[in-house]
């Protein structure tokens, strides 16, 4: 079957980022760039389900700018087949994005697609589920297991109270969580034959998506600090301060 | 305007978020009507019934909607939401689940983990892992928006009067079904609502080493929580992880105990009233935002603070 692994070019997720003075946005020049920690997970466990012989091609997709390639040639070095690059100089919301994979899942008919479950730049938390409602899939959010046995897959999700079990009619959309898997390395021999591996570039005109938004980013701002605490030198003051200054116990 | 609250429940019983989220709906105005999906669920429409503010309870009560499968339980609340202005829920598990589903249906963007109400158009959320606060309006005709828990005080679950009624409209598509769910059995008060959280970090060195913090937390009435380097490292179940990818915990009395307080960790508990670390490093970057640290052996400062309070 073949299995499409949407991934996100996020802020490196060690860059601690700064605000702009003028709170547009974040800073985001000269900044290290990476795939999105839950869009490697995904990657990986499509890798896996084709080294199990339950895949037999792995499509990567991205939409965002024309850098976005260095990420999908890191997902082709994991494993990935071939690349598409949905190209948008824009800042999509979670729906344009949603709408772009849906005319992507359309030309392509993936029987699996597998998404981060956020992405740590937005923190929405939201395209997997839109594109499950576009396309009329059904949805394995969270996903901290992934068995696909015939035509259904059985996704365990983990919930606010511990994991639940769905199964899924394919094709089905998968959210991955941190738990899912630990992604692999990119080798150098395996970058160096990514580079040889095909990578379509589209455009959201091409697809027919419009991308208007409802949304819109009035300012950005950096959140309140704390005011810098007080190191105790034993257990005993920590107990005086937390009793009757703090009045926490 | 009206505004429509989908209740956090487990069929049994109303969960707090739902109040938290009520509380969001009354800051924007307008009438604010709760809709139970469920199944047997009468306990909890009579619960939300009595929600301070609640002017109606929608009871939709079908087979197709007692495990919350969104690809059931979206349509019904894309349905019923066509007449209103603005539809929330809670930043649960389901919350997350369901919601982004509904917008996708009513072809409207989200706003995702508000934090706080503007106006009615307008709300504040963190972004970059609370690194960043974005102030986002909202064109819509419908909003559809999900609630931070910690970002709003609950509302009195006891007060008011709202009539029952029922939604006769089922959805099933038949692509989904529950197969299981296992549930951590825990006597200590809910990680989220806690009002004293006790968490764990990988200073803790293995999970046996817990019972320590677990004695600390019962004699406050704590929770216990962990960081994502302790869960990782198997010591404890993921649902105790506080942090960016875990829970968003805000409590009186937050103590991290061999924490070292990475910037994931940080976004899920920096908006506690009190947070105390106690690490043995004291270059540790929790001592940044820790308004009382204390440099020590946590093996030793854990006991002889269990017996102090």
């Amino acid at each position: 079957m073949k299995v499409l692994v949407a991934v996100k070019r996020v802020v490196d997720y060690n860059v601690k980022v700064r605000v702009k003075a003028d709170n547009s946005g974040v800073d985001l020049a000269n900044v290290k760039m990476s795939m999105n920690p839950f869009c490697e997970i995904a990657v990986e466990e499509a890798v896996r389900l084709k080294e199990k012989g339950v895949a037999t091609e792995i499509v990567v997709v991205s939409i965002g700018p024309t850098t976005a390639q260095e990420q999908l040639r890191t997902a082709l070095a994991l494993g990935a087949d071939r690349a598409i690059l949905v190209e948008s100089a824009e800042d999509l919301t979670s729906l344009a994005v949603a709408k772009l994979l849906k005319a992507v899942v359309d030309k392509e008919q993936p029987q699996l697609v597998i998404l981060g479950k956020q992405a740590i730049d937005s923190d929405n938390n939201q395209t997997g589920q839109m594109l499950a409602a576009l396309s009329g899939y059904g949805q394995g959010t969270f996903a901290s297991k992934v068995e696909v046995s015939g035509d259904s897959v059985a996704v365990t999700r983990e919930i606010d109270g511990g994991a639940q079990t769905v199964a899924l009619k394919l094709p089905a959309i998968v959210t991955t969580d941190l738990r899912l898997n630990e992604p692999r390395y990119a080798s150098l021999p395996n970058i160096m034959k990514a580079k040889k591996k095909p990578l379509e570039v589209l455009t959201p005109d091409a697809l027919g998506v419009s991308t208007a938004s409802t949304n819109k980013t009035l300012k950005v701002e950096a959140p309140a600090a704390r005011s810098a605490g007080i190191k105790v030198k034993s257990v005993a003051e920590l107990v005086e301060k937390l009793k009757n200054e703090a009045k926490v116990i | 305007m009206t505004i429509l609250v989908i209740a956090e429940h487990d069929n049994k019983a109303l969960a707090p978020a739902t109040l938290n989220t009520v509380a969001a709906a009354a800051k924007i105005g307008g009438d604010v009507h709760v809709l139970v999906a469920g199944q047997g669920a009468s306990a909890v429409a009579e619960a939300a019934a009595k929600i301070a503010g609640v002017a109606k309870v929608l009871s939709a009560d079908n087979a197709a909607y007692a495990h919350q499968l969104p690809e059931n339980v979206a349509p019904l609340v894309a349905e019923l939401g066509k007449s209103y202005s603005h539809i929330l829920a809670a930043a649960t598990s389901n919350g997350k689940n369901i919601l982004p589903r509904v917008a996708a249906a009513l072809d409207v963007d989200q706003i995702s983990e508000i934090i706080s109400v503007e106006s009615a158009d307008t709300f504040k959320r963190p972004i970059y892992a609370g690194n960043a606060i974005a102030t986002v309006q909202s064109n819509a005709a419908i909003k559809v928006i999900t609630v931070r828990a910690t970002g709003f005080d609950p509302v009195a679950a006891e007060g008011g009067s709202a009539a029952v009624e029922a939604v006769g409209a089922a959805h099933d598509a038949g692509i989904s079904s529950f197969v299981n769910e296992e549930l951590a059995k825990s006597d200590r008060p809910e990680l989220t609502a806690a009002k004293i959280v006790v968490s764990g970090g990988r200073g803790m060195q293995n999970g046996d080493n817990f019972k320590h913090l677990y004695a600390l937390a019962d004699k406050l009435g704590a929770a216990v929580g962990a960081s994502r380097a302790a869960v990782d490292a198997g010591f404890v179940p993921n649902d105790m992880q506080v942090g960016q990818t875990g829970k968003i915990v805000a409590p009186q009395l937050y103590i991290a105990v061999g924490i070292s307080g990475a910037i994931q960790h940080l976004a899920g508990m920096k908006d506690s009233k009190v947070i105390v670390a106690i690490n043995k490093d004291e270059e540790a970057p929790i001592f940044q935002v820790a308004d009382y640290g204390l440099v020590a052996d946590l093996f030793e400062a854990i006991p002889e603070l269990e017996k102090l309070v």
